[in-house]
C-alpha cells in the first residue's frame, strides 16, 4: 500500500535529495514515524517536543490541510499524495 | 558578514535564532520557522538621523538603511510616502477625538501597499541575479509584481485564485505578466506555489524572497511616524490577511525607538479581519495564541487567507502592545467603504472597509478610547474591487438634457445638501 510523500526543499538533505518518497503507513502520524525510521532526524524537524506538528509546518493529504481532516489520525489509502509545506506569507 | 551586504548581517530564524546566508531562502531547515533579516543597528544608528531622512526624496527609500538591500534600489524608485490625512469628518462619525488615515490607496504605481514590498523584493531579486519573478496573490500583490516587473524588464509569473475580481485580473494581465488562475482559494494557490518555488529557479516574492519582501511593509510605519512629526501613534488599526503587515508596522515602531528617531511612548496595535475569514481575530477574541485555519468566504478577497502565515506573530504583537482584534460582516465592510468615501473622499477597496468597520466597533466599545487619537492603515484602492460595491452605491438618476426635468427632479427627489 504505497502513498507518496512530497519532500519540501528544506528537508531534502535528509532524504538524499529525493523529492518524492513512498510510505506504507495507514495514518499521517504513522507516516512521520515511518519516515523517521528511514531518514533519521526528520521527525524532530516536523514535530515539536510534545509530538505536535510544528507551528510553521502545513501537512496536506490530496491537497487538503490535515487540520481540516483528522490531524495526525488522518487515514491514508493507496495512492494518496502527501505534501509537507512551510507556511508562507502573501496577499 | 560580507561587506557587500549593506546594513544586513544575516537571515535569522525567528523561532530558534539559527543564522543563514543572505540568499533567496525563507525557512529554517531545522524547525521551519520563518527567516528574518538581521541588521547592524549600531552602524545604522551612527548614520541615520531625522535630518538625513528629510533631506532625501519623498519615497520609501528615504529609510533605505532599514530596508534589506545591499546596494541602491533598482525597482520602484517612486514608491511610498503616501499621504497621512487628518480625517476630522470620519473622526466625528466614529466618535473619536482625532483620526488619521494612512492612504495607500494612492501608492505608486499600482494603488496598494504591495508596491512597498514588491519594490524591495524585486530589487533584492536583481541583486541575487534572478531574471524571473513570481508570486502567489489575492490580487494586489499580483498587480504590483506584474507592473514593477514590467518596468524593470523582468519576466513575471503571477498565480491567483480564479474567482478574483475582474479589476484585479485585468490589472495583472495588462502589464504582460503570465497570469495563472488556479481553481481554488488562496491557500491552495499558496501551497502550489510553495511546490513550484522548490522546483524552478525563480524569485517568488512571497516564498523564497519573503524575508526581504516582508520588510518593505515597515516603510508604511516609518512614514506614519515621520508624518506625525516623529512620534508613535497611540492606536494603530491594521487589516490582516497573513498578518505580516501588522507585525511589520510594530517592528517599524520598535526600530525607530531603538534608533532614537522617536521617543518611546506606549502604543497599541489592533488587527482587523472580515468575519468570513477571521482565523486571527477569532483566536485573539478567544484568548488563544494559535489560530485554527478556515475556508474563506468574504467579499474582502484581498484578505481571504485561511491559513495566515504570520497569524501567530500577529497574535503575539497584539498581546504585547495591548491591542485586540475584531472582524466585520460583508455588509459592515461595504458600510466602511462608504463611510470613508463620504467623509474623506477616499475610495478604498474591501480591505479598507474592513479596517474602517473594525475601527468603528473598537471605538464604539471603548476599546479605543473616544478621547484619544488613532491611525487607520488603508491599504488598497476601491477601483480594483468595484464588483464588491456595484449595486450598493446607489444609481445615477437619468433625465433628458432639459432644465425643466432637472428642476422637477430636484423638487421631487429632495436632494439634501452636503452634511455639515
Amino acid at each position: 500500500m504505497a502513498k507518496n510523500v512530497r519532500i519540501p526543499t528544506p528537508l531534502r538533505k535528509l532524504t538524499n535529495n529525493e523529492e518524492v518518497v513512498e510510505v506504507n503507513a495507514a495514518t499521517i502520524g504513522a507516516a512521520i514515524i515511518e519516515l523517521q525510521s528511514r531518514y533519521p532526524g526528520i521527525r524532530e524537524r516536523l514535530m515539536d517536543d510534545n509530538g505536535e506538528v510544528r507551528r510553521f509546518v502545513n501537512v496536506y493529504v490530496n491537497e487538503e490541510d490535515i487540520r481540516f481532516l483528522q490531524n495526525q489520525q488522518t487515514p491514508l489509502k493507496d495512492g494518496d499524495e502527501i505534501s509537507i509545506i512551510p507556511a508562507i506569507a502573501g496577499g | 558578514m560580507d561587506k557587500n551586504d549593506g546594513y544586513m548581517k544575516a537571515l535569522k530564524c525567528r523561532e530558534c535564532g539559527r543564522e543563514y546566508p543572505l540568499t533567496a531562502t525563507h525557512v529554517c531547515e531545522f524547525d521551519f520557522g520563518p527567516l528574518e533579516v538581521a541588521y547592524d543597528y549600531d552602524r545604522i544608528r551612527r548614520s541615520l538621523t531625522p535630518a538625513l531622512i528629510q533631506s532625501r526624496p519623498q519615497n520609501m527609500w528615504r529609510y533605505r538603511e532599514l530596508l534589506p538591500l545591499a546596494g541602491d534600489p533598482t525597482v520602484g524608485f517612486k514608491v511610498g510616502f503616501t499621504p497621512l490625512i487628518k480625517a476630522d469628518r470620519l473622526a466625528k462619525r466614529l466618535g473619536i477625538r482625532e483620526l488619521w488615515i494612512k492612504n495607500d490607496t494612492v501608492n505608486y504605481p499600482t494603488l496598494s501597499f504591495k508596491d512597498r514590498v514588491v519594490s524591495v523584493a524585486l530589487s533584492r531579486a536583481r541583486e541575487l541575479g534572478f531574471t524571473t519573478v513570481a508570486c502567489a496573490s489575492t490580487g494586489n500583490l499580483a498587480n504590483s509584481v506584474a507592473a514593477n516587473a514590467a518596468a524593470a524588464g523582468l519576466r513575471a509569473y503571477v498565480f491567483i485564485p480564479s474567482d478574483l475580481e475582474q479589476g484585479k485580473i485585468v490589472n495583472s494581465l495588462i502589464y504582460g505578466a503570465q497570469v495563472i488562475a488556479i481553481k481554488g482559494h488562496y491557500d491552495e494557490v499558496n501551497r502550489l506555489c510553495a511546490e513550484i518555488a522548490g522546483k524552478f529557479g525563480w524569485a517568488f516574492v512571497n516564498v523564497n524572497m519573503r524575508p526581504y519582501y516582508a520588510e518593505g511593509s515597515k516603510s508604511m510605519g516609518y512614514e506614519i511616524m515621520e508624518q506625525l512629526e516623529w512620534r508613535i501613534p497611540r492606536h494603530t488599526v491594521v487589516c490582516m490577511a497573513s498578518g505580516s503587515l501588522l507585525t511589520k508596522i510594530h517592528k517599524s515602531y520598535q526600530e525607530f525607538t531603538k534608533l532614537g528617531l522617536v521617543t518611546e511612548t506606549p502604543y497599541k496595535i489592533y488587527g482587523a479581519q472580515a468575519t468570513g475569514c477571521s482565523p486571527i481575530s477569532s483566536a485573539q477574541k478567544a484568548g488563544l495564541d494559535f489560530f485554527k485555519p478556515v475556508k474563506p468566504n468574504t467579499i474582502a478577497k484581498s484578505l481571504a487567507i485561511g491559513t495566515p502565515a504570520d497569524g501567530f506573530y500577529a497574535l503575539r504583537t497584539m498581546k504585547q502592545t495591548g491591542g485586540v482584534a475584531d472582524d466585520v460582516t460583508d455588509d459592515e465592510i461595504r458600510e466602511g467603504i462608504k463611510l470613508l468615501a463620504e467623509c474623506e473622499g477616499i475610495f478604498a477597496e474591501t480591505a479598507g472597509g474592513v479596517t474602517v468597520g473594525v475601527a468603528k466597533k473598537l471605538i464604539a466599545s471603548g476599546k479605543i478610547p473616544a478621547d484619544d487619537s488613532a491611525v487607520l492603515c488603508i491599504t488598497g484602492n476601491g477601483l480594483k474591487t468595484l464588483d464588491a460595491v456595484v449595486g450598493h452605491a446607489g444609481q445615477p438618476r437619468e433625465i433628458k438634457p432639459s432644465l425643466r426635468e432637472f428642476e422637477t427632479l430636484l423638487a421631487t427627489e429632495n436632494l439634501s445638501p452636503v452634511n455639515a
